[in-house]
């Protein structure tokens, strides 16, 4: 006990001391960047030099403002031809089978279709989009209704991939954050980080299309969640797309 | 079903799970005949992979029977299969090109988002190897479940016993490819840094490939006896300066290629160790490079560095200079299992590769605890562990590394030095 007593603060000073050390050598540092740091004139040139506008998409800005709008996108390539990829998408029945959120997706009337989005404690959120562009291998477009509880739209493009790899397939989606329910709702949709959602959705397409099936790693049908729900009807649907 | 299930850092243990069922048509269930604990096993056992869960069901090297197939699956039931411990598809991009263990489709996609954030892509699925790779439970059980069936597993002819080819799930492989990515050529002296499993079928394969001299580093007398007995030189670095002796080895060259199978957790080598150690074990992700920075630093100029040895964080002290400056070649990944296991189960049959010469010990899969912790804390004589769930409880046998060594005779390793002072200089 004794020892204890006589070394114990010992090593607190020493920890003092050295935490001391450290932290006048960051001040020293700071004072040496303070004085031999960038010049304020420096700064104001580097902020007054004019940015040549690059390549990449809009979306992946550092600061990306589209009015009242959050956009997020994303892109996938999958090794299939864009009409086949095109007409699963287009059939909005096969959306929940790689969309986590969307429960129930159907066409009601030639270019109008209900969605049925996943909302947190249990409840549900409906969506009633109309299709505004449509352009079969290439492009679907949709703009909700003013009925909706949610404000969206969107588009997923389909374009051959460089030197023969398949087709990249990229969604777009543009929504208004609302208050409420349906704000939760778009909360849950795109989580915390909006193109995670997207990423993990695209990443369930490419795996039906390329391979027939979402991965999983539960190793009994109870734990296995809803993207390996009726397999027969899946792979009737995916080889009468492989015909198209 | 009995399962080896992680429970914590140095805690695993046999439990009871259900039986697995077929989830996805191209799906097959195995009944395992053998499983064996892996040198990456190891790495989970203490605690320093993320992403592994209590409850997780561990094992990525196993073969056994179809016992049930899917609708989409091509195997046929009671076929004798070897299963690679990467999941594959065998569609996207990357298993076109014969990248197996790059597979973008079988991670599940919720899975993939540690790994993208980590490492800027995510990992494919791997058996019984932490959530960041899928979190699939894994190979250490009497039954697996095994997606894309029609891909990875490989039809064993019935002559060949499970032993001789239980290997090619993993560290044949690995080390198969360990050597491939050396790239062995006339005149080259390869150095394997390690003589676990994967090291020494590195050494055994770059011996095969043609290396005229290969050179084994490690502190396990017994270890270096096993690559010594593949024809082997080796090197003890506990006693030996290795920088030095390489140089010396190789009249002043330095060697063309070295492989680094030891991966995160190296020991000895360095003083920069403690401190990474340390860092490990606040779990801040830390990986200890001692291996690799020194074979970095070994490697003649222009040469080659192969990678099979696991490291999942981030590293500091990393010879970035040597790297550069001498024009070196480096070459990493988990194997690309489906790539080589048919040509290596020729050279089996053939018997041009000796693959059970490490297993020292083969024991129930319900004293599977006892395994893992030899295999961790007596790294000299246990140099490989093959389990068997048919076996009761208590069955145990000597494998090859114990009967055909000086484990069995009692000998000494070392030669004692007699002769005068310049015999050994």
């Amino acid at each position: 006990m004794d020892q204890d007593h006589r070394t114990a603060p010992m090593t607190e000073r020493k920890v003092v001391a050295a935490a001391m050390t450290l932290g006048l050598g960051a001040l020293a540092g700071l004072a040496a960047y303070s004085y031999l740091g960038p010049s304020q004139s420096q700064s104001e040139r580097h902020a007054k030099t004019p940015r040549l506008t690059d390549d990449a998409p809009g979306r992946t800005a550092k600061q990306a403002r589209f009015g009242d709008y959050a956009v997020t996108g994303r892109s996938v390539t999958i090794n299939a031809p864009a009409e086949r990829i095109y007409s699963f998408w287009r059939d909005f029945a096969n959306l929940p089978r790689f969309m986590e959120n969307i429960q129930d997706a159907r066409e009601i009337e030639p270019g109008l279709s209900t969605w049925t989005i996943r909302a947190p404690l249990g409840q549900t959120v409906q969506v009633k989009s109309r299709i505004v562009n449509d352009r079969p291998g290439e492009q679907i477009a949709w703009r909700s209704t003013e009925d909706s509880q949610i404000q969206t739209e969107g588009k997923v493009l389909f374009r051959e991939a460089l030197g023969g790899r398949g087709t990249v397939v990229e969604a777009i989606i543009a929504y208004k954050p609302p208050m409420g329910l349906a704000g939760q709702a778009i909360a849950k949709l795109f989580q915390a980080e909006p193109s995670i959602q997207a990423r993990r959705d695209l990443k369930r397409l490419k795996m039906l299309i390329e391979t027939g099936e979402v991965a999983t790693n539960a190793n009994r049908r109870d734990k296995a969640d809803k993207f390996q729900q009726n397999q027969q009807a899946v792979q009737a649907d995916l080889a009468q797309t492989a015909t198209v | 079903m009995r399962a080896l299930t992680y429970h914590g850092k140095h805690d695993v243990r046999v439990d009871t799970h259900p039986d697995p069922q077929i989830v996805n048509p191209r799906d097959a269930i195995i009944e395992v005949t053998s499983t064996a604990i892996c040198g990456s096993d190891l790495h989970l056992f203490d605690g320093v992979i993320p992403g592994v869960l209590k409850g997780d069901i561990l094992g990525h090297e196993f073969m056994g029977r179809v016992v049930e197939v899917g609708p989409s699956s091509t195997l046929k039931v009671g076929q004798r299969v070897t299963i690679p411990f990467t999941i594959s598809c065998g569609a996207c991009f990357h298993c076109r090109n014969a990248e197996f263990s790059h597979c973008d489709n079988s991670n599940p996609a919720e899975k993939q988002d540690a790994s993208e954030t980590l490492y800027g892509h995510s990992m494919s699925g791997l058996f019984g190897y932490s959530h960041m790779t899928g979190g699939y439970p894994g190979g250490q059980a009497e039954y697996v479940r095994v997606p894309f069936s029609d891909v990875g597993p490989l039809v064993i002819p019935d002559h060949l016993e499970d032993e001789k080819v239980l290997f090619l799930t993993d560290i044949l492989s690995t080390g198969w490819m360990a050597a491939d990515q050396a790239t062995v050529e006339q005149g080259d002296t390869i150095v394997v840094w390690g003589a676990g499993p994967v090291g020494l079928f590195a050494a055994q394969s770059a011996r095969v490939m043609g290396a005229e001299q290969v050179i084994v580093i490690d502190h396990y007398p017994h270890r270096l006896e096993l690559a010594r007995k593949l024809g082997c030189k080796v090197i003890d670095f506990g006693q030996t300066n290795v920088l030095e002796a390489l140089m010396e080895m190789t009249g002043g060259q330095g060697p063309d290629a070295v492989i680094d199978a030891v991966g995160m957790e190296s020991h000895g080598f360095a003083n920069f160790n403690p401190i990474d150690t340390l860092k490990q074990k606040v779990g801040i992700g830390a990986d200890r490079i001692g291996a690799l920075r020194q074979a970095i630093l070994a490697v003649r100029k222009g040469g080659r560095v192969s990678v099979p040895g696991v490291y999942g964080g981030m590293s500091d002290k990393f010879p970035t200079g040597a790297l550069m400056e001498k024009g070196l070649t480096l070459r990493t990944g988990q194997t690309h299992v489906q790539r080589y296991q048919k040509e290596l189960l020729q050279r089996i049959e053939n018997g041009e590769i000796d693959t059970t010469f490490l297993i020292s010990d083969i024991m129930s899969l319900e004293d599977a605890t006892t395994g893992y912790k030899n295999f961790a804390y007596n790294q000299n004589e246990w140099t490989k562990v093959v389990l068997k769930p048919q076996w009761e409880k208590g069955r145990r046998q000597d494998g090859r590394a114990r009967t055909e060594t000086s484990l069995a005779t009692g000998a000494e390793v070392r030669t004692e030095q007699t002769k005068g002072a310049l015999a050994h200089a």
